[in-house]
Protein backbone atom coordinates (compact mmCIF):
# COMPACT_ATOMS: atom_id res chain seq x y z
CA UNK A 1 0.00 0.00 0.00
CA UNK A 2 2.63 2.59 0.98
CA UNK A 3 4.62 1.53 -1.78
CA UNK A 4 1.75 2.40 -4.27
CA UNK A 5 1.28 5.56 -2.86
CA UNK A 6 4.66 6.21 -2.88
CA UNK A 7 4.43 5.30 -6.84
CA UNK A 8 1.32 7.42 -7.10
CA UNK A 9 2.88 10.11 -5.80
CA UNK A 10 5.91 10.04 -8.26
CA UNK A 11 3.81 9.44 -11.06
CA UNK A 12 1.62 12.92 -10.18
CA UNK A 13 5.08 14.07 -9.87
CA UNK A 14 6.11 13.48 -13.68
CA UNK A 15 2.75 14.82 -14.87
CA UNK A 16 4.08 18.22 -12.86
CA UNK A 17 7.49 17.88 -14.85
CA UNK A 18 5.77 16.76 -18.13
CA UNK A 19 3.33 19.45 -18.36
CA UNK A 20 5.68 22.48 -18.25
CA UNK A 21 6.40 25.08 -20.98
CA UNK A 22 8.29 23.44 -23.74
CA UNK A 23 12.14 25.24 -24.47
CA UNK A 24 11.64 25.04 -27.96
CA UNK A 25 8.31 25.40 -30.04
CA UNK A 26 9.82 24.03 -33.00
CA UNK A 27 11.66 21.32 -31.84
CA UNK A 28 8.68 20.56 -30.11
CA UNK A 29 6.64 20.73 -32.74
CA UNK A 30 8.74 18.45 -35.02
CA UNK A 31 8.82 15.83 -32.15
CA UNK A 32 5.05 15.50 -31.47
CA UNK A 33 5.02 15.33 -35.79
CA UNK A 34 7.73 12.03 -35.29
CA UNK A 35 5.14 10.66 -32.55
CA UNK A 36 2.25 11.26 -34.85
CA UNK A 37 3.24 9.06 -37.02
CA UNK A 38 5.42 6.18 -34.75
CA UNK A 39 2.19 6.07 -32.32
CA UNK A 40 -0.77 6.97 -34.75
CA UNK A 41 -0.13 5.95 -38.31
CA UNK A 42 1.84 2.95 -37.47
CA UNK A 43 -1.02 1.80 -35.55
CA UNK A 44 -3.69 1.72 -38.25
CA UNK A 45 -2.71 -1.96 -39.23
CA UNK A 46 -2.97 -3.51 -35.94
CA UNK A 47 -6.67 -1.36 -35.63
CA UNK A 48 -7.81 -2.46 -38.80
CA UNK A 49 -6.74 -5.98 -38.66
CA UNK A 50 -8.51 -6.48 -35.34
CA UNK A 51 -11.35 -4.42 -35.80
CA UNK A 52 -12.99 -6.62 -39.07
CA UNK A 53 -12.52 -9.50 -37.46
CA UNK A 54 -14.32 -8.66 -34.34
CA UNK A 55 -17.19 -6.85 -36.38
CA UNK A 56 -17.42 -10.05 -38.14
CA UNK A 57 -17.39 -12.15 -34.73
CA UNK A 58 -19.86 -9.91 -32.80
CA UNK A 59 -22.44 -9.77 -35.98
CA UNK A 60 -22.09 -14.35 -36.03
CA UNK A 61 -22.73 -14.32 -32.72
CA UNK A 62 -25.54 -11.71 -32.57
CA UNK A 63 -27.19 -13.78 -35.74
CA UNK A 64 -26.58 -17.45 -33.84
CA UNK A 65 -28.24 -15.78 -30.70
CA UNK A 66 -31.19 -14.33 -31.75
CA UNK A 67 -31.60 -17.24 -34.20
CA UNK A 68 -35.68 -17.19 -33.72
CA UNK A 69 -38.15 -15.79 -35.71
CA UNK A 70 -39.67 -13.71 -33.17
CA UNK A 71 -36.46 -11.63 -33.23
CA UNK A 72 -36.56 -8.84 -36.35
CA UNK A 73 -33.14 -9.79 -38.22
CA UNK A 74 -31.98 -6.03 -38.48
CA UNK A 75 -31.49 -6.54 -34.74
CA UNK A 76 -28.33 -7.82 -35.69
CA UNK A 77 -27.04 -4.71 -37.36
CA UNK A 78 -28.21 -3.04 -34.40
CA UNK A 79 -26.78 -5.54 -31.80
CA UNK A 80 -23.05 -5.29 -34.07
CA UNK A 81 -23.51 -1.64 -33.90
CA UNK A 82 -24.17 -0.78 -30.36
CA UNK A 83 -21.42 -3.17 -28.85
CA UNK A 84 -18.89 -2.17 -31.56
CA UNK A 85 -19.16 1.81 -30.78
CA UNK A 86 -20.04 1.34 -27.24
CA UNK A 87 -17.48 -1.49 -26.20
CA UNK A 88 -14.85 -2.63 -28.31
CA UNK A 89 -13.38 0.16 -30.07
CA UNK A 90 -12.53 2.06 -26.93
CA UNK A 91 -11.68 -0.53 -25.27
CA UNK A 92 -10.90 -3.24 -26.52
CA UNK A 93 -8.63 -1.10 -28.93
CA UNK A 94 -7.35 0.70 -26.20
CA UNK A 95 -6.54 -2.53 -24.48
CA UNK A 96 -4.69 -3.79 -27.66
CA UNK A 97 -3.06 -0.53 -27.63
CA UNK A 98 -2.02 -0.83 -24.46
CA UNK A 99 0.07 -3.57 -25.16
CA UNK A 100 1.13 -2.17 -28.67
CA UNK A 101 2.21 1.37 -28.09
CA UNK A 102 2.58 1.25 -24.75
CA UNK A 103 4.87 -1.43 -24.43
CA UNK A 104 6.88 0.79 -27.49
CA UNK A 105 6.88 3.95 -25.18
CA UNK A 106 8.21 1.98 -22.02
CA UNK A 107 11.29 0.34 -24.09
CA UNK A 108 11.95 3.75 -25.95
CA UNK A 109 12.23 5.47 -22.89
CA UNK A 110 13.42 3.00 -20.68
CA UNK A 111 16.22 2.10 -22.69
CA UNK A 112 16.87 6.23 -23.15
CA UNK A 113 17.39 5.82 -18.98
CA UNK A 114 19.58 3.18 -18.83
CA UNK A 115 22.37 4.60 -21.70
CA UNK A 116 22.24 7.44 -19.88
CA UNK A 117 20.62 9.22 -23.20
CA UNK A 118 18.27 10.88 -20.48
CA UNK A 119 20.96 12.36 -18.87
CA UNK A 120 22.54 13.78 -21.57
CA UNK A 121 19.63 15.53 -22.45
CA UNK A 122 19.38 17.11 -18.62
CA UNK A 123 22.55 17.89 -19.00
CA UNK A 124 22.15 19.98 -21.71
CA UNK A 125 19.37 22.17 -19.99
CA UNK A 126 16.85 19.97 -21.35
CA UNK A 127 13.53 19.13 -19.47
CA UNK A 128 13.65 15.39 -20.35
CA UNK A 129 10.50 14.78 -18.78
CA UNK A 130 8.60 17.31 -20.64
CA UNK A 131 10.75 16.89 -24.05
CA UNK A 132 10.25 13.24 -24.30
CA UNK A 133 6.80 12.59 -23.15
CA UNK A 134 4.72 15.56 -23.88
CA UNK A 135 4.90 15.15 -27.42
CA UNK A 136 3.38 11.71 -27.14
CA UNK A 137 0.65 12.92 -24.98
CA UNK A 138 -0.18 15.49 -27.34
CA UNK A 139 0.15 12.73 -30.57
CA UNK A 140 -2.10 9.99 -28.65
CA UNK A 141 -4.58 12.59 -27.01
CA UNK A 142 -5.24 14.20 -30.83
CA UNK A 143 -4.74 10.90 -32.83
CA UNK A 144 -6.77 7.84 -31.15
CA UNK A 145 -10.02 9.29 -31.60
CA UNK A 146 -9.13 8.93 -35.08
CA UNK A 147 -7.92 5.22 -34.81
CA UNK A 148 -11.63 4.56 -32.93
CA UNK A 149 -13.49 6.33 -36.08
CA UNK A 150 -11.80 3.87 -37.93
CA UNK A 151 -12.20 1.29 -36.09
CA UNK A 152 -16.23 1.20 -35.70
CA UNK A 153 -16.15 1.92 -39.50
CA UNK A 154 -14.07 -1.07 -40.22
CA UNK A 155 -15.64 -3.24 -37.57
CA UNK A 156 -19.25 -2.29 -39.01
CA UNK A 157 -17.94 -3.12 -42.12
CA UNK A 158 -16.52 -6.47 -41.40
CA UNK A 159 -19.86 -7.40 -39.45
CA UNK A 160 -21.63 -6.69 -42.47
CA UNK A 161 -19.16 -8.63 -44.67
CA UNK A 162 -19.35 -11.83 -42.56
CA UNK A 163 -23.31 -11.74 -42.09
CA UNK A 164 -23.74 -11.24 -45.48
CA UNK A 165 -21.17 -13.87 -46.60
CA UNK A 166 -22.86 -16.18 -44.26
CA UNK A 167 -25.98 -15.77 -45.02
CA UNK A 168 -27.35 -15.01 -41.68
CA UNK A 169 -28.71 -11.59 -42.47
CA UNK A 170 -29.98 -9.77 -45.94
CA UNK A 171 -27.82 -6.71 -46.81
CA UNK A 172 -30.78 -4.20 -46.53
CA UNK A 173 -31.92 -5.40 -43.18
CA UNK A 174 -27.86 -5.11 -41.94
CA UNK A 175 -27.87 -1.94 -43.33
CA UNK A 176 -31.48 -0.80 -41.58
CA UNK A 177 -30.40 -2.33 -38.47
CA UNK A 178 -27.29 0.07 -38.41
CA UNK A 179 -28.99 3.02 -38.73
CA UNK A 180 -32.04 1.75 -36.02
CA UNK A 181 -32.45 4.14 -33.16
CA UNK A 182 -28.87 5.29 -33.59
CA UNK A 183 -27.84 7.77 -30.48
CA UNK A 184 -25.43 10.08 -32.07
CA UNK A 185 -24.22 10.43 -28.35
CA UNK A 186 -22.55 7.22 -28.23
CA UNK A 187 -20.22 8.33 -30.45
CA UNK A 188 -19.14 10.84 -28.60
CA UNK A 189 -19.27 8.49 -25.55
CA UNK A 190 -16.68 6.38 -27.02
CA UNK A 191 -15.06 9.15 -28.10
CA UNK A 192 -14.50 10.87 -24.52
CA UNK A 193 -13.35 7.16 -23.27
CA UNK A 194 -10.65 6.90 -25.97
CA UNK A 195 -9.07 9.86 -24.24
CA UNK A 196 -8.98 8.89 -21.17
CA UNK A 197 -7.40 5.87 -22.04
CA UNK A 198 -5.19 7.72 -24.22
CA UNK A 199 -3.85 9.34 -21.48
CA UNK A 200 -3.49 6.70 -19.31
CA UNK A 201 -1.46 3.94 -22.32
CA UNK A 202 0.76 7.03 -22.59
CA UNK A 203 1.43 8.55 -19.58
CA UNK A 204 1.90 4.78 -17.43
CA UNK A 205 4.11 3.41 -20.24
CA UNK A 206 5.80 6.51 -20.02
CA UNK A 207 6.55 6.76 -16.27
CA UNK A 208 7.70 3.07 -16.31
CA UNK A 209 10.03 3.71 -18.89
CA UNK A 210 11.37 7.10 -17.02
CA UNK A 211 12.13 5.70 -13.75
CA UNK A 212 13.61 2.42 -14.84
CA UNK A 213 17.09 1.50 -12.81
CA UNK A 214 19.90 -1.40 -14.44
CA UNK A 215 19.95 -2.61 -17.71
CA UNK A 216 17.69 -4.01 -20.82
CA UNK A 217 16.30 -6.64 -18.53
CA UNK A 218 14.46 -3.69 -16.52
CA UNK A 219 13.86 -2.25 -19.44
CA UNK A 220 11.81 -5.42 -20.35
CA UNK A 221 10.45 -5.96 -17.22
CA UNK A 222 9.01 -2.25 -16.76
CA UNK A 223 7.40 -2.97 -20.32
CA UNK A 224 5.20 -5.55 -18.86
CA UNK A 225 4.67 -3.80 -15.74
CA UNK A 226 3.52 -0.61 -18.08
CA UNK A 227 1.40 -2.88 -19.63
CA UNK A 228 -0.41 -4.79 -16.63
CA UNK A 229 -1.02 -1.81 -14.94
CA UNK A 230 -2.45 0.60 -17.80
CA UNK A 231 -5.00 -2.34 -19.14
CA UNK A 232 -6.51 -2.78 -14.92
CA UNK A 233 -6.50 0.99 -15.22
CA UNK A 234 -8.47 1.26 -18.52
CA UNK A 235 -10.72 -1.31 -17.25
CA UNK A 236 -11.17 0.29 -14.34
CA UNK A 237 -11.69 4.30 -15.74
CA UNK A 238 -14.19 2.18 -18.03
CA UNK A 239 -16.40 0.98 -15.35
CA UNK A 240 -16.68 4.31 -13.91
CA UNK A 241 -17.02 6.94 -17.10
CA UNK A 242 -19.87 4.24 -18.27
CA UNK A 243 -21.47 4.73 -14.70
CA UNK A 244 -20.99 9.07 -14.82
CA UNK A 245 -21.83 9.00 -18.78
CA UNK A 246 -24.77 6.55 -19.54
CA UNK A 247 -26.58 6.41 -16.16
CA UNK B 1 36.74 27.39 -12.01
CA UNK B 2 34.69 24.75 -9.83
CA UNK B 3 35.30 24.19 -6.22
CA UNK B 4 33.98 21.05 -5.09
CA UNK B 5 34.27 20.98 -0.96
CA UNK B 6 33.79 18.29 1.59
CA UNK B 7 31.25 16.16 -0.39
CA UNK B 8 29.63 13.10 0.74
CA UNK B 9 27.16 10.86 -1.14
CA UNK B 10 25.75 7.03 0.31
CA UNK B 11 24.01 4.31 -1.58
CA UNK B 12 21.62 2.58 1.04
CA UNK B 13 24.49 3.48 4.17
CA UNK B 14 27.09 2.79 1.82
CA UNK B 15 29.76 5.59 1.56
CA UNK B 16 30.84 6.15 -2.25
CA UNK B 17 32.11 9.43 -1.62
CA UNK B 18 33.73 10.16 1.20
CA UNK B 19 34.80 14.34 2.13
CA UNK B 20 35.76 15.03 -1.08
CA UNK B 21 37.24 18.48 -1.54
CA UNK B 22 39.30 19.96 -4.72
CA UNK B 23 39.41 22.87 -7.20
CA UNK B 24 39.25 22.16 -11.15
CA UNK B 25 41.42 25.36 -12.54
CA UNK B 26 40.04 26.81 -16.33
CA UNK B 27 42.69 26.68 -19.00
CA UNK B 28 43.54 22.59 -18.07
CA UNK B 29 43.22 19.10 -17.64
CA UNK B 30 42.08 17.73 -14.27
CA UNK B 31 41.90 13.84 -14.20
CA UNK B 32 40.53 12.22 -11.85
CA UNK B 33 41.97 8.86 -11.48
CA UNK B 34 41.04 5.90 -9.38
CA UNK B 35 40.52 2.08 -9.77
CA UNK B 36 37.05 0.64 -11.25
CA UNK B 37 34.24 1.46 -8.55
CA UNK B 38 36.58 3.73 -6.42
CA UNK B 39 33.73 6.90 -6.83
CA UNK B 40 34.92 8.46 -10.01
CA UNK B 41 31.69 8.72 -12.17
CA UNK B 42 30.05 9.14 -8.69
CA UNK B 43 32.08 12.27 -8.06
CA UNK B 44 31.73 13.28 -11.50
CA UNK B 45 27.75 12.94 -11.74
CA UNK B 46 26.91 14.89 -8.27
CA UNK B 47 29.30 17.63 -9.34
CA UNK B 48 26.94 18.23 -12.40
CA UNK B 49 24.12 17.43 -10.02
CA UNK B 50 22.66 13.91 -11.72
CA UNK B 51 23.18 12.57 -8.26
CA UNK B 52 22.62 14.65 -5.54
CA UNK B 53 25.38 14.89 -2.50
CA UNK B 54 24.27 14.05 1.00
CA UNK B 55 26.21 17.14 1.74
CA UNK B 56 28.72 19.42 1.04
CA UNK B 57 29.12 22.59 -1.25
CA UNK B 58 29.90 22.66 -5.57
CA UNK B 59 30.81 26.33 -6.69
CA UNK B 60 30.84 26.87 -10.29
CA UNK B 61 32.78 30.27 -9.92
CA UNK B 62 31.09 32.20 -7.72
CA UNK B 63 27.78 30.36 -7.62
CA UNK B 64 26.65 27.47 -5.05
CA UNK B 65 25.48 24.95 -7.30
CA UNK B 66 24.02 22.79 -4.96
CA UNK B 67 21.17 24.95 -3.56
CA UNK B 68 19.91 26.09 -7.02
CA UNK B 69 16.69 24.96 -8.26
CA UNK B 70 15.97 23.01 -11.42
CA UNK B 71 15.49 26.18 -13.56
CA UNK B 72 18.65 28.00 -12.25
CA UNK B 73 20.68 24.73 -12.53
CA UNK B 74 19.58 24.83 -16.09
CA UNK B 75 21.65 28.36 -16.95
CA UNK B 76 24.70 26.47 -15.47
CA UNK B 77 24.13 23.42 -17.69
CA UNK B 78 24.17 25.33 -20.66
CA UNK B 79 27.64 26.01 -20.16
CA UNK B 80 28.24 22.41 -19.21
CA UNK B 81 29.72 19.69 -22.21
CA UNK B 82 29.56 16.15 -20.87
CA UNK B 83 30.93 13.01 -22.23
CA UNK B 84 29.39 10.02 -20.43
CA UNK B 85 31.07 6.59 -19.87
CA UNK B 86 28.67 4.27 -22.53
CA UNK B 87 28.91 7.91 -25.04
CA UNK B 88 24.66 8.37 -24.80
CA UNK B 89 24.04 9.44 -28.31
CA UNK B 90 20.56 9.96 -29.06
CA UNK B 91 19.63 6.77 -31.08
CA UNK B 92 17.13 7.71 -33.04
CA UNK B 93 19.27 10.48 -34.58
CA UNK B 94 21.89 10.22 -37.26
CA UNK B 95 25.44 11.63 -36.10
CA UNK B 96 24.75 15.63 -37.66
CA UNK B 97 21.68 15.31 -36.02
CA UNK B 98 22.68 14.49 -32.54
CA UNK B 99 25.84 16.77 -32.41
CA UNK B 100 23.18 19.96 -33.93
CA UNK B 101 20.51 18.83 -31.01
CA UNK B 102 21.97 21.60 -28.36
CA UNK B 103 22.10 23.72 -31.48
CA UNK B 104 18.42 23.57 -31.61
CA UNK B 105 17.57 23.84 -28.33
CA UNK B 106 19.94 26.66 -27.46
CA UNK B 107 21.83 28.44 -30.07
CA UNK B 108 19.71 30.79 -32.09
CA UNK B 109 21.57 29.96 -35.20
CA UNK B 110 19.80 30.08 -38.55
CA UNK B 111 19.95 26.63 -40.73
CA UNK B 112 23.36 27.39 -42.11
CA UNK B 113 25.26 28.55 -39.40
CA UNK B 114 24.21 25.28 -37.78
CA UNK B 115 25.25 23.07 -39.99
CA UNK B 116 28.87 25.00 -40.51
CA UNK B 117 28.60 24.79 -36.84
CA UNK B 118 28.14 21.08 -36.71
CA UNK B 119 31.25 20.20 -39.70
CA UNK B 120 33.18 22.35 -38.06
CA UNK B 121 32.48 20.39 -34.27
CA UNK B 122 32.94 17.00 -36.29
CA UNK B 123 35.91 18.26 -38.32
CA UNK B 124 37.67 18.64 -34.61
CA UNK B 125 36.90 15.35 -33.83
CA UNK B 126 37.96 13.96 -36.99
CA UNK B 127 34.77 12.45 -38.03
CA UNK B 128 33.96 14.68 -41.37
CA UNK B 129 31.70 13.12 -43.76
CA UNK B 130 29.77 11.24 -41.27
CA UNK B 131 26.94 13.05 -40.72
CA UNK B 132 24.30 10.62 -42.20
CA UNK B 133 25.72 7.93 -40.46
CA UNK B 134 23.51 6.86 -36.79
CA UNK B 135 25.15 5.83 -33.56
CA UNK B 136 24.41 2.07 -34.52
CA UNK B 137 26.55 2.46 -37.42
CA UNK B 138 29.95 3.60 -35.69
CA UNK B 139 32.61 1.65 -33.84
CA UNK B 140 33.11 2.36 -29.87
CA UNK B 141 35.86 5.12 -30.47
CA UNK B 142 33.89 6.86 -32.93
CA UNK B 143 31.15 7.30 -31.15
CA UNK B 144 32.86 8.24 -28.26
CA UNK B 145 33.90 11.19 -30.83
CA UNK B 146 30.91 12.22 -31.78
CA UNK B 147 29.76 12.42 -28.39
CA UNK B 148 32.53 15.03 -27.60
CA UNK B 149 31.58 16.12 -30.93
CA UNK B 150 28.33 17.05 -29.37
CA UNK B 151 29.33 17.87 -26.10
CA UNK B 152 31.42 20.94 -27.86
CA UNK B 153 28.82 22.10 -30.27
CA UNK B 154 27.89 25.22 -28.15
CA UNK B 155 31.72 26.30 -26.34
CA UNK B 156 30.84 24.91 -22.97
CA UNK B 157 32.50 26.85 -20.49
CA UNK B 158 33.09 23.06 -18.77
CA UNK B 159 33.70 19.72 -19.95
CA UNK B 160 33.34 16.71 -18.32
CA UNK B 161 34.84 13.66 -19.86
CA UNK B 162 33.81 10.16 -18.10
CA UNK B 163 36.28 7.49 -19.36
CA UNK B 164 36.95 8.84 -22.60
CA UNK B 165 39.11 6.60 -23.70
CA UNK B 166 38.60 3.49 -21.75
CA UNK B 167 37.82 0.23 -24.59
CA UNK B 168 40.18 2.32 -27.02
CA UNK B 169 43.11 0.97 -28.80
CA UNK B 170 46.33 2.92 -27.51
CA UNK B 171 46.51 4.68 -31.05
CA UNK B 172 42.88 6.44 -30.84
CA UNK B 173 43.38 6.88 -26.91
CA UNK B 174 46.05 9.13 -27.34
CA UNK B 175 44.50 10.88 -30.12
CA UNK B 176 41.39 11.54 -28.09
CA UNK B 177 43.24 12.63 -25.02
CA UNK B 178 44.82 15.31 -27.04
CA UNK B 179 42.04 16.46 -28.69
CA UNK B 180 40.96 16.89 -25.60
CA UNK B 181 43.62 18.93 -23.54
CA UNK B 182 44.05 20.58 -27.15
CA UNK B 183 39.97 21.92 -26.94
CA UNK B 184 40.76 23.09 -23.49
CA UNK B 185 43.68 25.19 -24.18
CA UNK B 186 42.13 26.54 -26.77
CA UNK B 187 38.34 27.98 -25.39
CA UNK B 188 40.05 28.13 -21.89
CA UNK B 189 37.56 25.39 -21.10
CA UNK B 190 37.70 23.58 -16.94
CA UNK B 191 38.05 20.30 -18.36
CA UNK B 192 37.41 17.46 -15.35
CA UNK B 193 38.40 14.15 -16.83
CA UNK B 194 37.90 10.51 -15.38
CA UNK B 195 40.10 8.16 -16.63
CA UNK B 196 41.90 4.42 -15.38
CA UNK B 197 44.41 5.25 -18.20
CA UNK B 198 47.84 5.37 -16.89
CA UNK B 199 49.04 6.67 -20.81
CA UNK B 200 46.07 9.84 -20.14
CA UNK B 201 47.58 9.97 -17.12
CA UNK B 202 50.98 10.80 -18.05
CA UNK B 203 50.28 12.46 -21.63
CA UNK B 204 47.77 15.11 -20.40
CA UNK B 205 47.44 15.00 -16.58
CA UNK B 206 48.46 18.46 -15.45
CA UNK B 207 46.47 18.32 -11.93
CA UNK B 208 45.46 14.80 -10.99
CA UNK B 209 43.63 14.09 -7.88
CA UNK B 210 43.82 10.12 -7.19
CA UNK B 211 40.48 8.71 -5.06
CA UNK B 212 40.16 5.19 -4.05
CA UNK B 213 37.50 4.16 -1.75
CA UNK B 214 35.76 7.57 -2.23
CA UNK B 215 38.42 9.17 -0.57
CA UNK B 216 40.88 11.46 -1.92
CA UNK B 217 44.30 9.83 -1.45
CA UNK B 218 46.73 12.36 -3.37
CA UNK B 219 46.51 15.10 -5.78
CA UNK B 220 49.41 16.77 -8.11
CA UNK B 221 50.64 16.40 -11.23
CA UNK B 222 51.98 13.87 -13.48
CA UNK B 223 55.79 14.43 -12.58
CA UNK B 224 54.97 14.20 -8.97
CA UNK B 225 52.82 10.65 -9.65
CA UNK B 226 55.66 8.47 -9.73
CA UNK B 227 57.77 9.81 -6.52
CA UNK B 228 54.33 10.14 -4.05
CA UNK B 229 54.79 8.26 -0.88
CA UNK B 230 51.38 7.11 -0.99
CA UNK B 231 51.02 3.49 -1.34
CA UNK B 232 47.36 2.78 -2.43
CA UNK B 233 48.24 5.49 -5.76
CA UNK B 234 51.76 3.59 -5.92
CA UNK B 235 50.07 0.03 -6.39
CA UNK B 236 47.78 2.09 -9.08
CA UNK B 237 50.46 3.35 -10.46
CA UNK B 238 52.82 0.71 -11.41
CA UNK B 239 50.02 -1.98 -11.44
CA UNK B 240 50.88 -2.61 -15.22
CA UNK B 241 54.32 -5.37 -15.89
CA UNK B 242 56.22 -2.70 -18.00
CA UNK B 243 55.63 0.39 -15.69
CA UNK B 244 57.23 -2.25 -12.38
CA UNK B 245 60.18 -3.60 -14.24
CA UNK B 246 60.92 0.20 -15.22
CA UNK B 247 60.56 1.17 -11.70
CA UNK B 248 62.66 -2.14 -10.40
CA UNK B 249 65.58 -1.20 -12.43
CA UNK B 250 65.71 2.28 -12.04
CA UNK B 251 64.66 3.77 -14.99
N1 LIG C 1 22.96 4.45 -8.61
C1 LIG C 1 23.71 3.75 -7.73
N2 LIG C 1 23.11 3.07 -6.72
C2 LIG C 1 23.85 2.38 -5.83
N3 LIG C 1 25.19 2.29 -5.86
C3 LIG C 1 25.84 2.92 -6.84
C4 LIG C 1 25.14 3.69 -7.84
N4 LIG C 1 26.04 4.22 -8.68
C5 LIG C 1 27.25 3.79 -8.24
N5 LIG C 1 27.13 3.03 -7.15
C6 LIG C 1 28.24 2.43 -6.39
O1 LIG C 1 29.21 3.41 -6.18
C7 LIG C 1 30.52 2.87 -6.28
C8 LIG C 1 31.34 3.74 -7.21
O2 LIG C 1 30.84 3.61 -8.53
P1 LIG C 1 31.38 4.46 -9.74
O3 LIG C 1 30.48 4.20 -10.88
O4 LIG C 1 31.58 5.86 -9.32
O5 LIG C 1 32.78 3.80 -9.99
P2 LIG C 1 33.89 4.26 -11.03
O6 LIG C 1 35.05 4.74 -10.24
O7 LIG C 1 33.31 5.20 -12.01
O8 LIG C 1 34.26 2.89 -11.70
P3 LIG C 1 34.57 2.57 -13.26
O9 LIG C 1 35.99 2.94 -13.45
O10 LIG C 1 34.40 1.10 -13.34
O11 LIG C 1 33.62 3.33 -14.09
C9 LIG C 1 30.35 1.45 -6.76
O12 LIG C 1 30.62 0.61 -5.67
C10 LIG C 1 28.91 1.34 -7.19
O13 LIG C 1 28.42 0.08 -6.83
MG1 LIG D 1 32.82 5.14 -14.02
Amino acid sequence: MLKFLHEFGNYWILMGKVFSKPENYSVYYRQTLREFISLGLYSIGIVVIISVFMGAVITLQTAYNTDNPIYPSYLIGLGCRDSIILEFSSTVIALILAGKVGSNITSEIGTMRVTEQIDALEMMGVNSASFLILPKITATLLFNPFLTLISIVVGIAGGWIAGVGAGVVTSSDFIYGIQYAFIPYYILYSMIKTVFFAFIITTVAAYHGYFVEGGSLEVGRASTKAVVYSSILILLTNVILTQLMLS
Amino acid sequence: MIRVKNIYKSFDGRNVLDDISVTFEPGMTNLIIGSSGSGKTVLLKSIVGLHEADSGEIWYEDTLFNTLNFHERKEIRKQIGMLFQGSALFDSLSVEDNVRFPLDMFSGLNTREKKERVNFCLERVNLAGTNKLFPSELSGGMKKRAAIARAIALNPRYLFCDEPNSGLDPITAILIDNLIKEITEEYNITTVVNTHDMNSVMEIGEKIVFISEGQKCWEGNSKEILNSDCKLLNDFVFANALAKQLKNTGV
